[in-house]
């Protein structure tokens, strides 16, 4: 069935984007991320815009965040306070990302900048993941316990001001470093048009070491408020969320993952973290190939405006 | 696609009331269909042009092998064509050229090969083809077209071709009788909304005898335009029920596939 979509000014065919968000709904309820990195190239790929295909993410994930942060939320698997902090430094990074979005538009060069992004992030992130979950693998293998905190070891991080205490989360922190990695997330989130899940939550357990309990829930509620702040920002400056293909890929994304957290249950933790290493890493290399062969087309045409609505 | 049969009569009247030079000949046209209105379905379409070419008692007698080129041209917006060259290893974008008011659809439409109907000299004048469209740039200070070889500007046109909204067709257009014509204009799906042009020269001998206009415009209706206006005017709104609408979707799920 095709339908029109209204922003992106193409048809598409309904099920093969429901069927793309119940797909990557599905690795997304598994691993417990938003699946941006895997939904954006794909929209790109079916001939959607790059500019609309970001804009438009950011609702899919805000809604598919939405949903896992109210079943956190019963479980009392959320720290507020921390959740608060990290989203100060989240909303001013999405704001610096969505102006250096529009910026960079200006330039010609946002789809080698997304590329770029895509490479060096998702090789780094996915080849790290990818390893750690294998020497976890091979720990648990060898007998020995899967340790991820050391209990009482202090960073430098540990040595910043501004202390804080965080109950839920039961650690007493500086709010620097927490500012920091929300501004990160949020900045990578709005430029790349990703949750920023599957990068927020290695940094909260390595660096902030936040125990594992509060992990997930509270990075889903700086998604969620990021990418719903993404959202207006792109649709006040750019005019480039597709309400239509945002809503299509929501209905399948939320229905895919449902199934893919019931799929993630039955796996064994450090495969899991495997899985996804070696699914980041893919993704990653793949963009990477793409800019190192000879393009196929060495002209491309972009509309510079001048159209009357 | 719907035919407005009633617009389509109204657009039969004003395309005769279009003054012909002072020669002989009259050209009367139609286009099938004067308002495409782009629907959830839409998926592209073709519009029929027919028309027929009227003579009155100062034509010369023995004048009856016409050529017809038909030009359609789609709402002019500036464009840029980037090149990529290679950098540090990778492929990224560094030149670039700007053009100015291009037609986001261009088709040209003939009964045979435009070098058959007129001279080069004719043909660089009257526009015919695509090499012969004048395709604005803007070069340094000036602006300018440039030849029809230039990189930039044969890529631009291949481009568009590719995605069928530059064509041209050389034996498109169809003489029924020796006076009466048809051709279609074929619509590609990404297809831009908004005002088309349609320009119909006729020639005779190698040169032009007269040309008259006709027009038809593309129009999103119903959902779509109002989707397409709310985001272009009023952000706010459109982000706020945007998102709105994701924390309903989210919310909703986490009803219906509760557990506990």
């Amino acid at each position: 069935m095709q339908l029109y979509l209204p922003i992106a000014d193409i048809p598409v065919n309904v099920f093969l984007i429901l069927a793309m968000g119940a797909a990557v709904g599905f690795v997304s309820g598994m691993f417990g991320i938003g699946g941006g990195f895997l939904m954006t190239p794909l929209l790109i790929f079916v001939g959607i815009a790059p500019a609309v295909a970001v804009a438009s993410v950011a609702s899919h994930i805000a809604a598919s965040s939405f949903s896992g942060a109210i079943s956190y939320w019963r479980r009392r698997a959320i720290d507020p306070l921390l959740a608060a902090v990290l989203l100060v430094g989240g909303t001013l990074g999405t704001a610096l990302g969505v102006w250096t979005f529009t910026f960079l538009r200006s330039l010609g060069q946002l789809d080698l900048m997304i590329a770029l992004s895509y490479v060096i992030l998702l090789t780094t992130v996915g080849g790290l993941m990818f390893w750690e979950g294998l020497r976890a693998m091979l720990r648990a293998r060898g007998g020995r316990p899967v340790a991820l905190r050391k209990p009482g070891s202090h960073g430098w991080i540990h040595g910043l001001p501004l202390k804080l205490r965080f109950k839920r989360s039961k650690i007493y922190l500086s709010v620097i470093p927490v500012v920091v990695v929300g501004l990160v997330i949020g900045f990578i989130g709005a430029v790349m048009g990703i949750g920023g899940g599957f990068i927020l939550v290695p940094l909260m357990i390595y660096v902030l070491r936040v125990p594992t309990s509060t992990v997930i829930g509270t990075s889903m509620v700086l998604t969620l408020v990021t990418m719903v702040f993404a959202t207006m920002l792109h649709a006040v400056t750019n005019h480039l969320v597709d309400a239509v293909l945002a809503l299509i890929l929501m209905i399948g994304g939320v229905t895919g993952a449902q199934f893919g957290a019931r799929a993630g249950q039955k796996i064994r933790g450090e495969h899991l973290r495997l899985l996804l290493g070696l699914l980041v890493l893919a993704v990653g290399i793949r963009f990477a190939v793409e800019l190192v062969i000879r393009p196929q087309d060495l002209y491309s045409i972009r509309e510079t405006g001048g159209a009357p609505p | 696609m719907r035919l407005r049969a009633p617009l389509a009569i109204i657009g039969l009247v004003a395309a005769t009331s279009a003054a012909a030079p002072a020669s002989a000949e009259r050209l009367i046209v139609s286009v099938s269909n004067h308002r495409v209105t782009v629907t959830p379905n839409y998926s592209g379409g073709e519009l029929v042009l027919f028309g027929s070419v009227e003579k009155d008692d100062k034509t010369p007698s023995n004048r009856s092998n016409y050529d017809l080129v038909v030009t359609v041209a789609g709402p002019r917006a500036d464009m840029v064509t980037r090149r990529k060259e290679r950098k540090f290893g990778i492929w990224i974008n560094t030149d670039s050229r700007h053009f100015l008011q291009v037609p986001g659809y261009l088709a040209l439409f003939s009964n045979r090969p435009f070098d058959q109907i007129a001279s080069p000299e004719v043909q660089r004048r009257q526009q015919l083809g695509l090499n012969n469209v004048t395709l604005v740039q803007r070069v340094g200070p000036d602006f300018a077209d440039v030849v029809p070889n230039d990189p930039f500007r044969s890529a631009f046109v291949r481009l568009r071709s590719e995605h069928d909204l530059y064509r041209e067709a050389t034996s498109a257009v169809t003489f029924l009788t020796p006076t009466l014509f048809r051709t279609g204009i074929p619509l590609p799906a990404e297809v831009p909304i908004g005002t088309y042009n349609v320009e119909i020269k006729l020639f005779s001998d190698g040169a032009l005898v007269t040309k008259t206009e006709s027009a038809f415009e593309i129009v999103k209706i119903g959902f779509e335009q109002f989707v397409a206006t709310t985001a272009r005017q009023n952000g706010l709104v459109y982000g706020l029920v945007t998102a709105f609408m994701a924390l309903m979707t989210g919310w909703m799920a986490s009803i219906v596939f509760r557990k506990d």
